[in-house]
């Protein structure tokens, strides 16, 4: 009976779309104002309904009702309840409603938050957003119900894919989806503006902290996706250059993109059409994104799917998408303004060059990642497009927009002078060359790579403090302290990502540079030294999961003749598919990582085990997190406040106007 | 005592002594060798893994013929040809150059420097077009009446 709600609550929220698609867009374009206030309560009918489908879903799966498909196919009776109710989104069906779940979300924030903006502004946006939505229902009612019933129901189910079984993958794709589905807010506020003509200044300051929020979540969303690849792959990478990892690193470039371009349309009134291209560009790759991961197109790590029908109906839906928004744009764009002017040298001619730089970089990665595609549908030939292929082009490609990271934020908006900036920045560019040369031959290696990280990093760095030390000398205040209070939090927010990028560019460059690895044979008790640490195998015990049996061995780490951790790598058997998974032992520091993986028993006790010392790894999810942190002080930046902490208006403008007249 | 004898259990156990585990291949040098080779190349049977990553049985033997070939002395070149000639250009994560990856290899920079000249010919054209009116005081004024006042139009 639940599986039938929630099916039930599906059909009505396709409906509820249709009108909230429909209705809006067209009161907006004939002025109609019964017609666009059916906008908002449609979206919140939706998201009720929509999280109705999804706590019947769940409920499914806290039940363990078999007769149900998909929860029968990915979860099984021995699963703990934090792994059933992750399985939701463990395979395609459930995934595409967590999609549809999130856009209703989002579509609900945009009804609190959108109080100030014009009543055609925002049913447009609504409606744009029905119109996504209305897609992925489709979708789901027509090819891909996750409430499918498989009768008779099968007596145990097929459990989930022990790889997801993780902490780590309870909430990566949520954080991915939030920011991938919260890229099509940004579209819906540029479809908006297309469609309503009034691509003006404000346009730009409405959707930029939207933007900003869904861009923070996609970076933790791909930094955890990273992460877990880290410790739960077991042979410790962190970025394989996978088609879906690129699937949510060209949106992410993108939506950077986009991010930098809207401060300029904000600040300046320039790029506009850029800009709504660039919004139109981020979401297409999110469903892009979703097309080449749940379409079976791939066969990767993570792509399950496998079912032609389900690739054609996302086909035609990214065309119509993709193919309609273009055309609005190419009908709608020629008539924007250009906005302010400015030189080649400014601000907005280094943003620009920025933007150049990442979508180039963008492009890459899709060519990379469509490539050997096409080629095999071409029948041209069967390739492999792997990380040596995207190092040696991703690698100049962003280079140089490493290095305007430093430059951009110290040039004038309009027109900066070269002799003057290089003047500021010679400082900063003498510490960079000198740590760059000097700090690789201090740790006892030298390559170009090593020194050209290290070069960006400081470079970053040491750009971040003449910017500060700049910007307090302009604010008016007594004292160091009052007067750095006194800069803006959008400010601190950028310094802090760009800041986050350094972190993350120490850690790839250390990693690269320092890791080491061995291979060895071990016999209770033997011992093995890696990085300046001893490892002491104390042999292997059987232990028994909820629904798994593992091998657990022991390991004790001794540095300078003290015992500084003890870890426990395993070996596990699930029972339900009898699939053999290998859990890593990490421990981790701020300087390095120990790393400990099973491989396979040999005879008489020994085992094959892989040990990793990897220095200054976690900076790069720290560097991540401390780009979204960025984000996220930046969005809470005053000039947004007065947009965002408004109470809903009650009195008429005219009534307020005439009480402040008497006061 | 009971310190002591503990310590003395713990120094003469033979375990506590077992010594140096041995590493997994016979030669460094040549396991060295292996993986310099072994990243570049695709695991046949899995799903996205280098050849250095695998577990499957099938990588395992494909590592040991690796391993063979290096310890019969082949160069890099005469392995990696071995292998092309037997799998395919499927097996190498570095395409090749050829007549059909030359857009995969050439287009990044193509998009690159196609990128950089739009960019400027697009500033030029937008320099002589505009004439200096960033956004003006009248536009500045409904900006910030639109985000402060909250005035509804429609």
């Amino acid at each position: 009976m639940i599986p039938e709600i929630g099916h039930f609550a599906l059909i009505l929220a396709l409906c509820v779309a249709l009108v909230q698609g429909i209705l809006p867009i067209y009161g907006a374009a004939v002025g109609n104002s019964a017609l666009m206030a059916v906008a908002k309560p449609a979206a919140r009918t939706q998201f009720l309904l929509v999280l109705t489908a999804f706590g019947c879903l769940a409920y499914a799966f806290a039940d363990k009702d078999f007769s149900v498909l998909y929860v029968a196919a990915t979860s099984n009776s021995q699963l703990p309840l934090h792994y059933r109710l992750a399985a939701i989104w463990g395979a395609h069906e459930g995934s595409l409603l967590l999609w549809t779940f999130i856009l209703t979300i989002w579509m609900f924030a945009v009804t609190l938050f959108s109080t100030h903006l014009p009543d055609t502004m925002r049913s447009r946006i609504l409606g744009v957003m029905g119109l996504v939505s209305v897609g992925f229902l489709l979708f789901m009612l027509s090819v891909s119900n996750p409430f499918e019933r498989l009768i008779p129901a099968a007596p145990e189910g097929r459990d989930l894919n022990p790889l997801l079984q993780d902490p780590g993958m309870v909430i990566h794709p949520p954080m991915l989806y939030m920011g991938y589905v919260g890229f099509s807010v940004a579209f819906a506020f540029a479809l908006a503006a297309l469609l309503g003509g009034n691509l003006d200044a404000a346009w730009a300051r409405w959707s930029r902290p939207w933007t900003t929020v869904a861009w923070c979540f996609l970076t933790v969303g791909i930094a955890m996706g990273s992460g877990w690849a880290y410790y739960e792959l077991g042979w410790g990478g962190w970025w394989f250059w996978d088609p879906v990892e690129n699937a949510s690193f060209m949106p992410w470039l993108a939506g950077t993109a986009l991010v930098h371009s809207l401060a300029v349309t904000d600040k300046r009134g320039g790029f506009k059409v850029w800009t709504v291209l660039l919004a139109i560009m981020a979401f297409s790759l999110s469903l892009l994104g979703t097309f080449l991961v749940r379409s079976g197109v791939l066969t990767s790590v993570h792509a399950f799917a496998t079912d032609p029908k389900r690739g054609m109906f996302i086909l035609a839906f990214l065309a119509v998408v993709i193919g309609g928004s273009l055309l609005l744009y190419a009908w709608r764009a020629p008539r924007v303004g250009l906005g302010g002017s400015f030189s080649v040298l400014s601000r907005e001619g280094l943003l620009l060059a920025n933007n150049v730089l990442l979508v180039a970089a963008m492009g890459s990665v899709l060519l990379g990642t469509l490539y050997p595609l096409f080629l095999d549908a071409l029948d041209l030939g069967k390739i492999s497009v792997g990380p040596p292929y995207f190092d040696s082009v991703f690698v100049p490609l962003m280079t140089p927009a490493l290095f305007l990271i430093g430059v951009g934020p110290l040039a004038q908006w309009k027109q900066a002078a070269l002799p003057d900036l290089a003047k500021r920045l010679r400082w900063a560019f003498g510490v960079s060359i000198a740590t760059a040369v000097a700090l690789p031959f201090a740790l006892g290696t030298w390559t170009p790579l090593l020194s050209l990280g290290l070069l960006l990093a400081v470079w970053i760095f040491s750009t971040a403090v003449v910017g500060v030390r700049e910007r307090v000398g302009h604010v008016a205040g007594d004292g160091y302290v009052a007067r750095l209070a006194g800069v803006p939090r959008s400010y601190w927010g950028m310094l802090l990502a760009h800041c986050g990028i350094a972190v993350f560019i120490v850690g790839v460059t250390m990693v690269k540079g320092f890791e080491t690895e061995q291979d060895v044979r071990m016999n209770v008790g033997e011992t093995a030294t890696i990085g300046g640490y001893t490892f002491r195998f104390d042999g292997v015990q059987d232990v028994m999961g909820p629904n798994y049996t593992a091998a657990r061995g022991t390991f004790h780490i001794i540095k300078d003749g003290r015992e500084t951790a003890v870890m426990y790598p395993e070996k596990r058997r699930y029972t339900a598919q009898n699939q053999v998974m290998t859990e890593a032992a990490i421990d981790t520091g701020f300087l390095r990582d120990l790393y400990v993986s099973l491989g396979e028993p040999l005879d008489d006790g020994a085992w094959s085990v892989r040990l990793y010392h990897k220095p200054f790894i976690d900076w790069i999810w720290g560097g991540c997190l401390l780009m979204a942190l960025g984000g996220v002080v930046a969005v809470s930046d005053r000039r947004y406040r007065p947009a965002w902490r408004r109470e809903p208006q009650t009195v008429p403008a005219g009534a307020r106007l005439a009480s402040r007249q008497i006061a | 005592m009971i310190w002591l004898a503990l310590i003395a259990l713990l120094l003469f156990t033979p375990s506590a002594w077992a010594g140096e585990a041995r590493p997994l291949g016979d030669d460094p040098a040549v396991e060295e060798r292996l993986k310099h080779l072994a990243v570049e190349l695709r695991c046949l049977v899995c799903q996205n893994q280098t050849l250095a990553d695998s577990n499957a049985p099938l990588a395992e033997d494909l590592r040991r013929e690796v391993r063979e070939m290096i310890v019969k002395n082949m160069s890099d070149k005469e392995i990696i040809d071995f292998l092309v000639s037997r799998y395919g250009d499927f097996v190498l994560y570095r395409p090749p150059l050829k007549s059909t990856t030359t857009l995969l290899w050439v287009g990044p920079f193509v998009l690159l420097v196609g990128g950089g000249i739009a960019l400027v010919v697009a500033l030029k054209r937008r320099g002589r077009k505009v004439a200096d009116a960033a956004i003006t005081e009248e536009e500045h004024r409904r900006v910030e009446q639109l985000l402060s006042e909250g005035v509804k139009r429609s």
